[in-house]
């Protein structure tokens, strides 16, 4: 304010006064919606990756219940079977469990007294597939039955159908929760953009009259709500990395496993929240804007 | 071709009696005219039916040519810039500089500030505001944010000025001084319609003067 005026440094000031009281309030309501938001998709991140182990372990094993047939020990048939296995494709590697074994398995479900020594307890043999080119359960199934071996086969498909339909159900949840995130921030900055054209209504008028077009005073609103939604995703973002590089430390090495595993690549997911935040902001504060510019003479 | 023309045209604000009734009149290019009438009469109500601050309720509002009812809503933006306004009740932007609120025409025109900057300043100077540049209009006396007004009016060189009491913080002096301003634009070719109660300036200037009564012009000499 003092001295000569310098021509040479005076640079235009900005057309909306450059700070409302209420900005405030308003950036805490954005930065919460983005750290929400971000906290869902880390969720998601982790729900995925828990999904993908879970069915990852279960389709490259197998699992196959022999029966004894007439004249022939379970062991033996059990270890009939493990060679038949051994040899089909896709399978990597095929392992009769021992009689302790399989009676340590049955033990919790059927109680140790009725273990009686010479019930058939059946026998299993498990099996390391080819991760790669899994062998099927008819494969399987079939190769057995050429060997003339009463057998079951339980490649866990339905545990993975299962998984896969939680994990599906769970993207799409968290994709339902983002949107009303989203909305619900657009409609925070509709609210704040009408009070801001409203409290600022002289110098609106003063544009219009001037000459200015929809568009000009439109983009005033948008880029004022853009930059503020932009440091509200900053915050947002940054408290929900705070919060999942936490949840990554406290469940030691591999995150909260097995329950949500976040790896730290999940964490840059909060990166793009400013950026959308602002686009989102921009849209709404935009056709409000427009929308109560329309009704001016 | 007349730059404004108006041909029995009424206004009223929302559902409230007509304030203007019947009002006819056009201004030639390059023509001065005053505009008097008793506070209320409706001086500024006809200078907002030029400026497009609010729509006629019955008759035709032309401007340089166009009909107005009949202009693209997205063109209007573009009729106002050829229109600058002195208002009653200056309207400056409070948060900008007296240099920001002069050049405040320009910027929406999107012209490059370093392509107006000296224009800016030296109209300030020639309104006396030329010490003043940084302040704030709150710290403006009345006399200042009028002649602040009027540079923000005329710095786009508009092809038509509407002033609303532009005298009435002013002393007789300062008066005179912006009359010659006035005359001087209108010299360069800018259509000039001057609403005021001030006599002494109206027969100083000896132009031609539209009166109101109660929202109706009245022909010099016509009985009230
Ligand atoms: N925004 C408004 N809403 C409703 N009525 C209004 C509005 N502005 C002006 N009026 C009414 O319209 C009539 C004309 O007002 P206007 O301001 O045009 O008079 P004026 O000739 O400019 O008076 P003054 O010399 O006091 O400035 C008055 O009766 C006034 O009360
Ligand atoms: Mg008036």
């Amino acid at each position: 304010m003092s001295g000569p005026f310098d021509l040479n440094r005076w640079k235009p000031g900005p057309l909306l006064p450059p700070r409302d009281a209420r900005d405030g309030a308003l950036v805490f309501v954005v930065a919460v919606l983005c750290f929400l938001a971000c906290l869902t998709a880390l969720a998601a991140l982790a729900a995925n990756r828990a999904a993908d182990g879970w069915s990852a372990q279960l389709s490259g094993s197998a699992t196959v219940v022999v029966r004894a047939k007439a004249g022939e020990t379970p062991d033996s048939a059990a270890a009939r079977a493990a060679e038949t296995l051994a040899g089909v494709k896709g399978v990597s590697q095929a392992q009769a469990l021992t009689k302790d074994k399989a009676e340590a398995l049955l033990e919790p479900w059927i109680g140790r007294d009725a273990l009686v020594a010479d019930l058939p307890t059946p026998r299993l043999v498990t099996l390391d597939l080819d991760p790669k080119a899994p062998a099927s359960a008819e494969a399987l199934t079939k190769a057995l039955h050429e060997a003339a071996v009463d057998a079951v086969v339980d490649d866990h498909s339905r545990w993975i159908a299962d998984i896969e339909r939680g994990a599906g159900l769970a993207r799409w949840a968290a994709l339902g929760v983002f949107g009303l995130i989203a909305a619900a921030a657009a409609a925070v900055i509709t609210f704040a953009t009408r009070a801001g054209l409203a409290a600022r209504h002289e110098v609106i008028e003063v544009l219009h009259l001037s000459g200015a077009e929809a568009g000009f005073i439109a983009k005033l609103f948008q880029n004022r709500f853009a930059a503020m939604a932009a440091s509200a995703g900053l915050l947002g973002g940054a408290a929900a990395v705070i919060v999942g590089v936490t949840a990554r430390l406290a469940g030691g090495g591999a995150g909260l496993t097995p329950v949500l595993p976040l790896a730290w690549i999940d964490l840059l997911a909060p990166l793009p929240c400013p950026l959308i935040a602002a686009l989102v902001a921009g849209l709404a504060a935009r056709a409000a804007a427009l929308r109560l510019l329309r009704d001016m003479p | 071709m007349p730059v404004v023309r108006f041909e029995g045209v009424s206004m009223r604000y929302g559902r409230g009696p007509e304030t203007l009734r019947d009002v006819g009149f056009s201004l030639a290019p390059g023509s001065f005219h005053f505009l008097t009438g008793a506070s209320g009469a409706g001086k500024s109500s006809l200078l907002k039916l030029i400026y497009l601050a609010h729509r006629a309720s019955r008759g035709r509002v032309e401007l340089f040519g166009r009909d107005i009812s009949l202009v693209h809503a997205g063109d209007l933006p573009f009729l106002r810039r050829r229109i600058g306004v002195v208002f009653q009740e200056f309207r400056l932007l409070e948060h900008l500089s007296v240099f920001d609120n002069a050049a405040l025409p320009l910027r929406i025109a999107g012209r490059k500030p370093n392509t107006y900057r000296d224009d800016v300043a030296e109209l300030l100077h020639w309104v006396g505001l030329g010490e003043r540049m940084h302040a704030l209009p709150a710290t403006l006396s009345g006399g200042e944010k009028q002649r602040l007004a009027i540079a923000r009016a005329v710095v786009d060189r508009p092809d038509v000025l509407l002033a609303d009491e532009p005298t009435g913080n002013v002393d007789p002096a300062m008066s005179l001084r912006l009359l010659r301003l006035f005359v001087e634009l209108n010299r360069l070719g800018t259509t000039v319609l001057i609403a005021t109660h001030d006599e002494e300036l109206v027969a100083r200037a000896a132009r031609p003067v539209l009166h109101l009564e109660h929202g109706r012009l009245i022909e010099p000499g016509e009985a009230e």
